[in-house]
């Protein structure tokens, strides 16, 4: 029924890739469909230890495709990750989960994908091509082919990128929504922000009202109250088990506007 | 269906056994191996009662491939006891009534005896987060916590 | 929270409540002692029913219902059969005696349920066929693989929507969705006093409406069972049930199996909670392996366990008090809906223990109850703690602080004045005694902090009661509402001495014509030891749902000998 083919290269596991087949990665995702039933049949994996390197510069780190969600949290200088790599499932799931597989991950899952489309990541693809923003991979994932590696811009300020993920049970919890809030400063004015949101859509999508109210203003109540009376604009969330689009679009300004007042206080 | 030979190390002893390809590491444990310890609550890496660990960090065996694990070291419940001596962590877990029905208990204390493998010290808030992977419907968590904070801080029996 | 660590055991043992009415010299009560299982569980050692290995083990899948009511025209197992692994396809036709009900065991209500469904569903998930493979994929692919023509019918999901007249109809035996009381009623009642009157004399008529949604027991360990062919012409079954004899009986009907063909193993059960009673693994898990020859295992996957595997059933309460200005309350009265879902299982037990609970542990003096067990499409509900008690109980106590608030009085006040004391009538007609609710009152006040007055901290269980408060009401008001024709009384609270006759457990529901008994059970079940009488026919398309006029009372089932507590005096 299921078949497993083991490569020892992430270029050769890409050549075997095809329809019938799904790379296993971290495994939280693949295995639950091998368990029920859902999986395809061929499950391609990669032996390689290289591809849990972290590779970093001074504005830019580099995570290969294996990188879990503890090893983030087990390296020091990726601490504006941290409360990021935290809110992913147990300790167990963050021993095996996968930053590049979180990309993939469906509805209600998937919230590092939110702070890497805040954070405006870059996915290497494996073979020819070079880097694409996760915005982009994001809106087209059924065609994207195997990630080598993601490209994280690191904060200029280790305080303009703030994290909240809201959900029922806590400290492990589906998320009902996950926000990530991506604030670059010039003199004092938010330039270029960009503000993500997690099980708001089929996808972590970035909230174009919110950004808008803070673009060129200074973080302070007024412009937070802006951002969060627009935080729905142009966004129809999911009603699932966890919560109602109407719940979801009642209380995302709210969220929104203390993650943002938390990030104001803390400058 | 071509399977796969395996060879590791579980609880500190070499084995090896054949896994169906698609199988997972929990179903290889129980039915091919015979380590009936860990547990299926859910198959989907939601409740924790199948947790082991995989050189030494905790892993969810209903979410690994069995084969995945040749060459390297599992631990279970199982191998918590040495013989008759038990690791301090099951003493406490009897004393301060921390299982009920026992089915989520060997995964928590798999998980909790990595905490302290770890930090041998941790706070209340520490012990919480090392136990949000394991579920459990019968003990509502405090004793589970209190007993892994006795042996944390040293008042378990030896 | 209390936090253990830092504080000690949340326990504190009260030594002056009821002081001389006990011996404080106690050897096991309040020293900790370790509980005799739990060497086991910390070793990973308790034997579940799943911690056993056998040789050639089988796995059984069950092709299920999407629909929350369908009618099946048709089911094609002929590609299911063919897939890698499958080494049988059962379906209703496989199974003995498919016509079931769990209270059979206590002689209470009518057989309702298929164990495999053949000509209609009534909820979503509801099975029809059980693949058995050589693994728990290959069973779960060929249950995907076997092809059934649904033709879907109206669905009710509402237990008010349920009874109204055109609602559809869940069950043919009960044509108005609701299970008939005694041969008699549609719902069951209570009828202490006269309500209406004093609702009538009371200062203020207070109401109330709650409810409660499903719940879902959710143990870690999901239901099961594993049979295999022991020796001694014996089957062995290990089983995750909290009710081991429930499961014995039922297998033995099911199966038309002596029980003593049957060795059932179980008692370690990882969470129960009440969800693991319905005994729908054994059964079919001891069929397998009759069928094939070698061990079967049947068990839920997280899925399942959570839609298929039944809930607490949901529940609608009304409750409207007539109070007087000083917060006696001097009547009450109850309207109940139990969401039984799709079949009754022990919804209409639940519905007797919940009545004979009411009005709650106060002395009131008038007291009526109509409570409903009504059949939805929804998945049929069992047990959960505190069984057909606690939706009630959380109504009551939520209307007893409307109350509060409407005649102005601190709720554990009004609780301590309307408290039953020792000596008083209950409204089942029996003597209160060992009530403790007025000290358990008052140490509530006294922990959260709440000053009571003088009279309301002097009170006690043990004085105020009897006397006048300790007889039954010279007249009580009945009535014949709800009352239906067609149904004879089950043998349940007969006096002792009556047999059972089968005309008693015949009802024909009105308007339906009886049917000739159809051909008997399927070729390919070993017999069972010689019968006593001939089998019921296995449920034939579109015959009433019901059982032959010849049908026997008992039926290769194990009998208990009292129901809900009453006793032959």
């Amino acid at each position: 029924m299921t078949i497993v083919e083991t490569y020892a290269t992430l270029a050769e596991a890409a050549r075997a890739m095809g329809r019938d087949a799904a790379y296993f990665g971290g495994g939280t995702l693949v295995m639950r469909a091998v368990n029920e039933g859902a999986a395809p049949p061929r499950l391609v994996r990669v032996t390689d230890p290289g591809l849990r390197e972290i590779r970093g510069s001074a504005d830019t780190v580099t995570l290969c495709t294996a990188v879990t969600m503890a090893d983030v949290l087990a390296h020091r200088d990726l601490d504006f990750l941290h409360p990021v790599a935290r809110a992913i499932g147990g300790p167990q799931i963050r021993n095996m989960a996968t930053i590049a597989g979180n990309i993939f991950a469906e509805h209600p899952y998937g919230d590092f994908a939110v702070a890497l489309l805040a954070l405006g990541a870059r996915v290497v693809p494996v073979g020819q091509g070079g880097p694409i923003p996760v915005e982009e991979v994001l809106r087209a994932r059924d065609r994207t082919g195997l990630i080598a590696a993601i490209e994280v811009p690191r904060p200029r300020d280790r305080r303009d990128f703030g994290f909240l993920k809201v959900s029922r049970v806590k400290p492990k919890g589906v998320s009902v929504l996950a926000i990530a809030a991506n604030l670059p400063r010039e003199a004092g004015r938010i330039r270029g922000a960009r503000i993500a949101f997690g099980a708001m859509g089929p996808t972590p999508l970035r909230a174009s009202g919110a950004e808008r109210a803070l673009e060129g203003a200074s973080l302070d109540a007024t412009s937070i109250g802006r951002a969060a009376a627009s935080a729905a604009e142009g966004l129809d969330p999911p009603t699932d088990p966890i919560a109602s689009a109407w719940y979801r679009k009642e209380v995302c300004g709210i969220h929104l506007k203390r993650l943002l007042s938390r990030m104001e206080a803390g400058r | 269906m071509t399977k796969s030979p395996v060879g590791f190390t579980l609880n500190g002893s070499q084995r090896a056994a054949f896994a169906d390809p698609g199988q997972s590491l929990l179903d290889f444990l129980r039915r091919g191996v015979g380590d009936l310890s860990p547990k299926f609550g859910c198959g989907q890496g939601a409740c924790g009662a199948c947790t082991v660990t995989i050189d030494g960090a905790t892993h969810l065996s209903c979410l690994v491939l069995a084969e995945s694990v040749a060459g390297r070291e599992v631990r279970t419940a199982a191998g918590l006891a040495d013989g008759a001596s038990l690791d301090p962590l099951q003493e406490a877990f009897m004393d301060h009534f921390a299982a009920q029905c026992g089915y989520c208990t060997p995964g928590m204390l798999v998980s909790a005896r990595a905490l302290l493998d770890r930090n041998p010290r941790p706070d209340r808030a520490e012990v919480i987060e090392a136990i949000s992977g394991n579920l459990c419907r019968c003990t509502g968590y405090e004793p589970i916590i209190a007993a892994i904070l006795a042996v944390a801080e040293g008042r378990a029996r030896a | 929270m209390k936090d253990m660590t830092s504080d000690g055991p949340m326990i504190e043992f009260r030594k002056d409540l009821f002081a001389d009415e006990r011996d404080d010299d106690l050897n096991e009560i309040g020293k900790p002692v370790r509980r005799q299982d739990i060497l086991g569980h910390v070793t990973g050692r308790s034997p579940f029913f799943d911690d056993h290995l056998f040789d050639g083990l089988l796995h059984m899948r069950c092709t299920r219902s999407p629909h929350h009511h369908a009618r099946v025209r048709r089911i094609d197992t002929s590609e299911a059969e063919r897939m890698p692994g499958v080494r049988r396809v059962l379906t209703g036709r496989d199974v003995p005696a498919n016509l079931n009900t769990l209270l059979s065991l206590l002689d209470f209500g009518l057989d309702d349920e298929p164990p495999l469904a053949e000509t209609k569903t009534a909820y979503m998930g509801e099975p029809v066929a059980a693949v058995i493979a050589e693994t728990e994929a290959e069973a779960r692919a060929a249950a995907a693989a076997v092809k059934v023509e649904w033709e879907p019918l109206p669905h009710v999901l509402d237990v008010e929507e349920a009874i109204k007249p055109d609602a559809p109809n869940v069950l043919e035996i009960y044509p108005g969705n609701k299970f008939i009381y005694h041969g008699k009623y549609d719902h069951q009642k209570l009828r202490y006093g006269d309500v209406e009157k004093a609702l009538g004399e009371a200062d203020h008529v207070v109401e109330g409406r709650y409810q409660m949604s499903p719940i879902e027991q959710a143990p870690i360990e999901t239901c099961g069972a594993i049979a295999a062919p022991e020796q001694n012409d014996r089957y062995v079954c290990y089983t995750s049930t909290q009710a081991l004899f429930f499961s014995l009986g039922t297998a033995a009907k099911v199966l038309k199996l002596p029980s003593s063909r049957l060795h059932f193993i179980g008692g370690t059960v990882g969470g129960g909670f009440g969800g693991k009673v319905d005994s729908i693994h054994e059964p079919l898990a001891i069929l397998g392996a009759m069928l094939t020859g070698r061990p079967v295992k049947y068990a839920w996957d997280r899925a399942e366990e959570m839609q298929v595997g039944a809930p607490r059933g949901a529940e609608r309460w009304y409750i409207t008090d007539g109070v007087m200005a000083d917060g006696r309350i001097i009547a009450r009265k109850f309207t109940g809906y139990f969401d039984s879902g799709a079949y009754t299982r022990l919804s209409s037990y639940a519905i007797i223990k919940g009545v004979g609970h009411l009005p709650g542990p106060y002395t009131i003096p008038n007291v009526s109850a109509d409570v409903y067990c009504v059949y939805t499409n929804r998945t049929p509900a069992t047990a959960m703690r505190g069984f057909g008690i606690t939706g009630v109980d959380f109504s009551i106590e939520t209307h007893m602080d409307k109350v509060a608030e409407t005649v102005g009085m601190n709720p554990i006040e009004l609780r301590i004045l309307n408290s039953y004391r020792d000596g008083d009538m209950k409204a089942h007609r029996r003597v209160a005694k060992n009530c403790a609710l007025i000290e358990c009152a008052q140490v509530v006040a006294e922990k959260a902090g709440v000053t009571l007055s003088p009279e309301m901290r002097a009170a006690s269980s043990l004085t105020g009661g009897g006397g006048v408060r300790g007889e039954i009401p010279a007249f009580t008001a009945t009535d014949e509402q709800g009352r239906v024709e067609g149904f004879a009384a089950s043998s349940y609270a007969r006096k002792a001495g009556a047999s059972s006759s089968a005309a008693a457990r015949q009802p024909t529901p009105p308007g339906l014509q009886s049917r000739p008994a159809a051909a008997s059970a399927p070729v390919s079940t070993p017999q069972p030891a010689p019968a006593r009488t001939p089998p019921p026919p296995a449920g034939a398309p579109s015959e009433p749902v019901g059982r032959a006029p010849d049908k026997p009372a008992r039926s290769g089932a194990m009998r208990f000998s009292s129901l809900s507590g009453f006793r032959r005096r």
